[in-house]
């Protein structure tokens, strides 16, 4: 059984976000990339899976030469094959279509992403590439079992839950609760090296939404105190002066 | 040319928060002179549909299928998309439900369209092209983008516009959309939906408690007080990690991202992962034992104490206010 587990490089949301002078891009010099946090979730699930059912577990990603060492990391966490559609993921569109057309290339049973990606958190990519390959994506799922024929998971909605039934091939979107993301072993680490990182040229794909004019919230005022021996006055202040209670 | 406005629906209810997705698409078609339609599937009176004009929507579509009883994305944004389709639309908006973040990004590889995702203020549209305020890395920062794609989505943030309400109605259509079984993937088995709780994607003030509430046991203070404000409940990860809440209650960068009117942590010390998911919020209120907690360069009032000390004396003075 092959699964897909599509990764992103993402910031690392504990780095202060800079933008050049002209407000078009982030300033990157100091920036720690890491994998985004739900595609480690979703990765180590399918890791998980893959092992109690042999199979492989196949890396794709779209990216530059600096996206390899987060495949690597992936390597050391426990995945088999990395490949990186060499090119910049310029927006979530033409990432999609790069996926959907090397997974097309080869053969798989279930296709594995985070619900949303730290940076942007479009949460456009998994139904784009369902789409683009015909299949059914489930979006969200915090629980995720298969019995080998049939994927039985839940997925939040509004207000509670839904278990969900769907056979192969199809696409997941995970959440927090499908697992507790792997820590990359020694031994891991080690291995990971010698697990083969394959790069592809990129195919032609529109590019259909842009960014401009970053910015950054305006500073925060002041947080007014209340003294915890008159809590009450914080009722008043939320009654009378914010006038939202 | 249209504007289509996908709704969401909940006990026979169109949902506050898909009245306020139509409020912003008709916006959105006035700016463009012309017109708005809210469509949505599953089981609702064409009464309430009607509804759909107080907010500014001249028609409401009404998809009904049999193989549409359960959510399904690609049978769902099939039919949504011969909807697009017959009124001509070329921009379509969605809110931010479950269902929304499956359909839309769907919906955007089929027709091809540029998707602008957490739209957080109203769209300009000059020579085709659209521009949208959205939130980007967490809430750090805001960014503006275009798309100048022939067909445009865009999904928007919740509590962003405070709709103006008429007492136009809209005429509303029946459809029947063209599917077959095999549009239909996957099977739902069972529903869990729990009732009578304020939703924390709808809720206009929200409680939240963090490590500070020391235990499960202690929630029904934060209860007591969310129960006066008709606040949902929302928790910091590491209760939710410690099963002390569910993790649907989760408010953070992993959890859910809301913005509240009011968003009051109580024994929440605000790591940068959970105000991720709330820095959106209108006011934070925060009341924590630490002075330094990051959590105060957040809020717009803080209390430095013992929650078990104020809470009771908050629930308490609420309860004055309100008698």
């Amino acid at each position: 059984m092959n699964i897909i587990v599509c990764i992103a490089k993402v910031p690392d949301t504990t780095t202060k976000i800079v933008f050049s002078p002209d407000g078009r891009q982030l300033a990157t010099p100091n920036i720690q990339w890491v994998i985004n946090p739900l595609d480690e979730f979703a990765l180590t699930r399918a890791l998980e899976i893959k092992e109690a059912k042999s199979g492989k577990v196949i890396i794709v990603s779209v990216g530059k030469a600096d996206c390899d060492p987060l495949i690597r990391k992936a390597f050391a966490m426990g995945a088999d094959e990395g490949i990186r559609v060499d090119a910049e993921p310029a927006d979530p569109y033409f990432t999609s279509v790069q996926l959907a057309h090397y997974i097309r290339t080869v053969p798989f049973d279930m296709i594995f992403m985070g619900r949303e990606t730290s940076d942007f958190a479009g949460a456009q990519v998994p139904g784009m590439v369902a789409e683009l390959l015909g299949l059914p994506f489930i979006s969200g799922v915090p629980k995720f079992d298969f019995d080998g024929t049939l994927a039985t998971m839940e997925r939040e909605i509004e207000g509670g839950k839904e278990t969900v039934k769907v056979k192969p091939p199809f696409v997941v979107s995970a959440q927090e609760g499908i697992t507790e993301p792997r820590i990359p072993t020694m031994r891991g680490i080690m291995t990971a090296r010698t697990k083969p990182l394959k790069v592809v040229p990129a195919v032609t794909g529109e590019i259909l939404t842009e960014a401009s004019n970053y910015e950054l919230p305006p500073q925060k005022g002041e947080c007014k105190m209340v003294d915890a021996e008159t809590p009450e006055k914080l009722i008043e202040l939320l009654h009378t002066e914010a006038k939202i209670i | 040319m249209s504007i289509l406005i996908y709704t969401d629906n909940s006990g026979g209810k169109i949902t506050k928060s898909s009245l306020d997705v139509i409020y912003y698409g008709s916006k959105l078609a006035k700016a463009l002179n012309t017109e708005a339609v809210a469509v949505t599937v599953g089981e609702v009176t064409k009464e309430e549909l009607s509804r759909a004009g107080n907010y500014g929507a001249g028609k409401a579509v009404h998809i009904r299928h049999d193989l549409l009883k359960n959510f399904d994305s690609k049978a769902w944004s099939k039919a949504v998309c011969q909807v697009a389709a017959k009124v001509s639309a070329d921009i379509i908006v969605f809110g931010h439900g479950f269902s929304s973040k499956a359909l839309a990004p769907r919906l955007a590889a089929l027709l091809k369209a540029g998707l602008i995702v957490n739209a957080v203020d109203i769209a300009a549209i000059s020579d085709g092209k659209l521009t949208v305020k959205r939130s980007v890395y967490a809430g750090k920062a805001f960014s503006y983008f275009t798309t100048s794609a022939p067909k445009k989505i865009i999904t928007v943030q919740p509590n962003i516009l405070s709709p103006e309400i008429t007492s136009q109605t809209a005429t509303v259509e029946e459809f029947s959309p063209d599917l077959s079984p095999a549009d239909c993937g996957t099977e739902v088995t069972e529903v869990n939906k729990t009732t009578g709780k304020i939703l924390l994607t709808e809720a206009s003030v929200i409680v939240s408690g963090g490590r500070g509430m020391k235990g499960p046991e202690n929630w029904h203070l934060l209860e007591t007080l969310a129960g006066m404000l008709s606040a949902g409940i929302a928790c910091s990860k590491p209760v939710a990690d410690m099963h002390w809440r569910p993790h649907s209650e989760h408010v953070g960068q992993t959890g859910l991202a809301v913005r509240p009117n009011l968003y009051i942590a109580v024994g929440i010390s605000g790591a940068i992962q959970h105000l991720a998911g709330v820095n959106g919020s209108k006011y934070i209120v925060a009341i924590n034992t630490d002075p330094e907690a990051p959590i105060f360069r957040e809020a717009a009032y803080g209390i430095v104490g013992d929650a078990f000390k104020v809470l009771p004396r908050l629930n308490e003075a609420v309860k004055k206010l309100q008698s």
